[in-house]
C-alpha cells in the first residue's frame, strides 16, 4: 500500500473514531433536512394561493422555489460547517508532536498534504450522498427538472473542495485548532464579501476581478444549471493553489 | 554509519549547536549525554533530516541528511522525545500504519508486526487504545515503531524516560541487543544509562561537545592523578606523614574514617604493591586497598560546569574552546 492510501486510511480512521465526524454530519444533514423541509413546504403553501387564485391547478417549479434556494443556502452551511472539519488535520499533529514523526517518516509533504486532503473530501463526500435522499424523495412525488439539481451538487462538490483546501490550508498554519477553524471562517467570508466589493465596483475591470475572486458568482452559475469552464477553473485552481499555500508551509516550518 | 562534520544550528541570534563533529560506526552504540537545553534533540533532529544545519553536513549510512533526505529517512528509526502516537488508535492500527508508511505490506507488515510486539512485550496491550496506555507503555509503542522497519541506523531522544525500573533494564537490554547488528545514537541526562548501554559517550554542553570516549576513558581523563584508598587496622597517629616515605606517593589524604586514607600517585603509576609491602612491612595491618575511579557521574559534573580545563583527546572528538 502506497504512503497516500495509509495516510487516507488512518485520517478516516482518526474521523470515525471521534465524535467530530457525527456531530459535524449530523449538523450537515439536519441543516439541509430542514432547509429543504422548509422550502418545500413554503413552495406548497404558493401552490394552494395560486390555485385558489387561478382556480385548477398551477403550475409549480420545484427547480426554481426549492433547489436553488436550498443549494444557496447550502453554501452558508458549508462554510460554518467544514472549517470544524479540517481544523485538526495539521495543528493536531503539530500539538501531539506527531508531527516531527510525519516528517521523519520516508513520505513526502505533498503525500501528507494531498493524503490528508483526500480523507476529509471523502468525508464530505458522505455526507453529501446521504442529502441525495431529498431529491430522490422528492422525485418519487412531482416532477422537476434533473440537469440543474445535478449540476447544482457539482456545484457543492466543488464549492466543497475549496472550502476544504482553504481549511487545510489554514490548519497547517498553527497548532491551535479553534485559531485553525476561525482562519478558515474569515478566508471564507472575506472570499464571499469579495462579491459584494465587486458589485459596489460595478462593471468595471477591477470590478469584474475582485467578482471572479468571490466564489459566489460561480456558484451561481452551476445552481441555474450553467457548466462554464471559467468557473470550473476557478474553483479547481483555487483548490490546487490552498493546498499548494498549504505545503510550503509545511515544508518552510522545518526552516524555523 | 553516521557522519556529522562540524554542524551549526542557528535559531536567529540563538546558537544551538556549535561545530559538531562525531561519528558513529557500524554496530556501535554511542549515548549523547548532557544537560537539558545542551543541543542533543537539536543535533537528532539535523540527523533524521527534519531541521537542516546552518552550517556543516551531516550523513547517515554515506547520503546527506539535507541533500538526500528521503534515503536518510528510510534508514532511520526515531524515536523524538515525546513519542509520536495517534491516541486515537489501537496499538495494532498505529504500528500497521507506520509499518505503511514505511512501505511495509502484507505478510512482511504481519511479520514486522510480530516481531516487535514480542520485542517490546505489547502483546496484551495490541488491541487497546493508545490513549488508554500508561506513560511507559506509550514509550514503548514508540519504540516499536522506530523498530518495525528494522533499519539499520536509531536515532533515541530519551528512550527511558518516564519508565519504571524494571522497564529501563529491559529497554536497555533491547538496546544492548541492537549493538553490532545496529548504529544507535540514544540521548540521555542520566549518566548509569550511559554506562549501562553505550561503547561511547559524547558529552554535549551549551551545543559544544566537551568530551567524546569510552565510559572508562572518560573517567582515566579526568583523574588528574591515580587515587588509592587504604584501610589499616592499627594505623599510627602519623600514618599520613608515614606513607609519603613510599617512592612515588604525591599526596596522602586523611579521611572521615580513621583506618582509612587516600594515597594520590602520579596519572599512569601503579604503585600499589609497594604501599602493601610497605604497610605489611610496618606491621599496620592491611585491611583493604582498592582503586578509586571517579564515576561518569563525576566526570559529567567536571565536564560540563568546568568544560575549560578538560583536556582535548587526540583523535577525533572534543569543539573548540571559547
Amino acid at each position: 500500500m502506497p504512503p497516500v492510501q495509509a495516510i487516507i486510511a488512518k485520517e478516516l480512521r482518526s474521523y470515525f473514531v471521534s465524535p467530530i465526524v457525527y456531530v459535524v454530519g449530523g449538523v450537515f444533514l439536519l441543516t439541509f433536512g430542514f432547509l429543504a423541509y422548509l422550502y418545500i413546504v413554503f413552495t406548497g403553501a404558493q401552490a394552494i394561493q395560486l390555485m385558489q387564485m387561478q382556480g385548477g391547478t398551477a403550475q409549480i417549479n420545484l427547480n426554481d422555489l426549492v433547489f436553488r434556494n436550498l443549494f444557496a443556502s447550502m453554501r452558508f452551511v458549508l462554510l460554518l460547517i467544514l472549517p470544524i472539519l479540517t481544523m485538526r488535520l495539521l495543528a493536531e499533529e503539530r500539538k501531539l508532536r506527531t508531527f516531527e514523526f510525519l516528517m521523519t517518516a520516508p513520505i513526502r509533504v505533498s503525500e501528507i498534504i494531498v493524503g490528508k486532503f483526500i480523507s476529509v473530501y471523502l468525508v464530505f463526500l458522505g455526507m453529501l450522498l446521504l442529502t441525495t435522499l431529498v431529491p430522490l424523495t422528492l422525485a418519487l412525488f412531482s416532477d422537476f427538472d434533473w440537469y440543474p439539481v445535478l449540476t447544482g451538487y457539482l456545484g457543492l462538490l466543488l464549492l466543497g473542495g475549496f472550502f476544504l483546501a482553504v481549511g487545510l490550508f489554514a490548519s497547517s498554519i498553527t497548532e491551535n485548532q479553534i485559531v485553525a477553524a476561525f482562519t478558515s471562517f474569515g478566508l471564507l467570508l472575506m472570499c464571499w464579501l469579495l462579491a459584494g466589493l465587486g458589485s459596489l465596483l460595478g462593471d468595471t475591470p477591477a470590478g469584474q476581478v475582485v467578482s471572479y475572486l468571490s466564489f459566489m458568482e460561480h456558484y451561481d452559475h452551476l445552481v441555474r444549471g450553467l457548466i462554464d469552464t471559467k468557473d470550473l477553473m476557478y474553483y479547481v485552481s483555487g483548490t490546487v493553489l490552498m493546498l499548494f499555500l498549504a505545503h510550503r508551509i509545511v515544508d518552510a516550518s522545518r526552516w524555523k | 554509519m553516521i557522519e556529522v562534520c562540524n554542524i551549526t544550528k542557528r535559531y536567529g541570534h540563538l546558537t544551538a549547536i556549535d561545530r559538531v563533529t562525531f561519528r558513529v560506526e557500524k554496530g556501535e552504540v554511542l549515548a549523547f549525554l548532557g544537560p537539558n537545553g545542551a543541543g542533543k534533540t537539536t543535533t537528532m533532529r539535523i540527523l533524521t533530516s527534519f531541521i537542516p544545519a546552518t552550517e556543516g553536513t551531516a550523513q547517515v549510512a554515506g547520503f546527506d541528511c539535507a541533500e538526500q533526505p528521503e534515503e536518510v529517512k528510510k534508514r532511520i528509526g526515531y524515536l523524538p522525545e515525546t513519542p509520536p502516537v495517534y491516541q486515537e488508535l489501537t496499538v495494532a492500527e498505529y504500528l500497521g500504519f507506520v509499518g505503511k508508511l514505511r512501505g511495509l505490506s502484507g505478510t512482511s507488515l504481519t511479520q514486522a508486526l510480530d516481531r516487535v510486539t514480542e520485542r517490546l512485550s505489547l502483546g496484551s496491550v495490541r488491541q487497546r487504545l493508545i490513549a488508554n496506555l500508561s506513560r511507559g507503555y506509550r514509550q514503548r509503542v514508540g519504540l516499536a515503531q522506530a523498530l518495525i522497519h528494522d533499519p539499520p541506523v536509531l536515532i533515541l531522544d530519551e528512550p527511558t524516560v518516564g519508565l519504571d525500573p524494571k522497564q529501563i533494564i529491559e529497554i536497555r537490554e533491547l538496546i544492548k541487543s541492537l549493538a553490532g547488528s545496529h548504529s544507535v545514537i540514544l540521548s540521555t541526562h542520566i549518566l548509569p544509562e550511559a554506562t549501562a548501554v553505550c561503547q561511547r559517550v559524547v558529552i554535549i554542553n551549551g551545543g559544544r561537545i566537551v568530551a567524546e570516549d569510552t565510559p572508562d576513558q572518560l573517567s582515566a581523563r579526568l583523574r588528574k592523578s591515580e587515587k588509592i584508598s587504604v584501610t589499616l587496622k592499627a594505623p599510627p597517629v602519623n600514618v599520613a606523614e608515614r606513607f609519603r616515605d613510599v617512592p612515588g606517593v604525591e599526596h596522602v589524604l586523611t579521611t572521615a574514617d580513621p583506618h582509612t586514607v587516600l594515597i594520590e600517585c602520579a596519572l599512569g603509576r601503579d604503585i600499589r604493591e609497594d604501599v602493601a609491602r610497605f604497610a605489611v612491612g610496618q606491621n599496620w595491618g592491611l585491611l583493604e586497598m582498592k582503586p578509586v575511579s571517579m564515576t561518569l557521574e563525576d566526570v559529567f559534573l567536571k565536564l560540563t560546569q568546568r568544560e575549560d580545563e578538560v583536556p582535548k583527546s587526540n583523535d577525533t572528538t572534543v569543539g573548540e574552546q571559547p
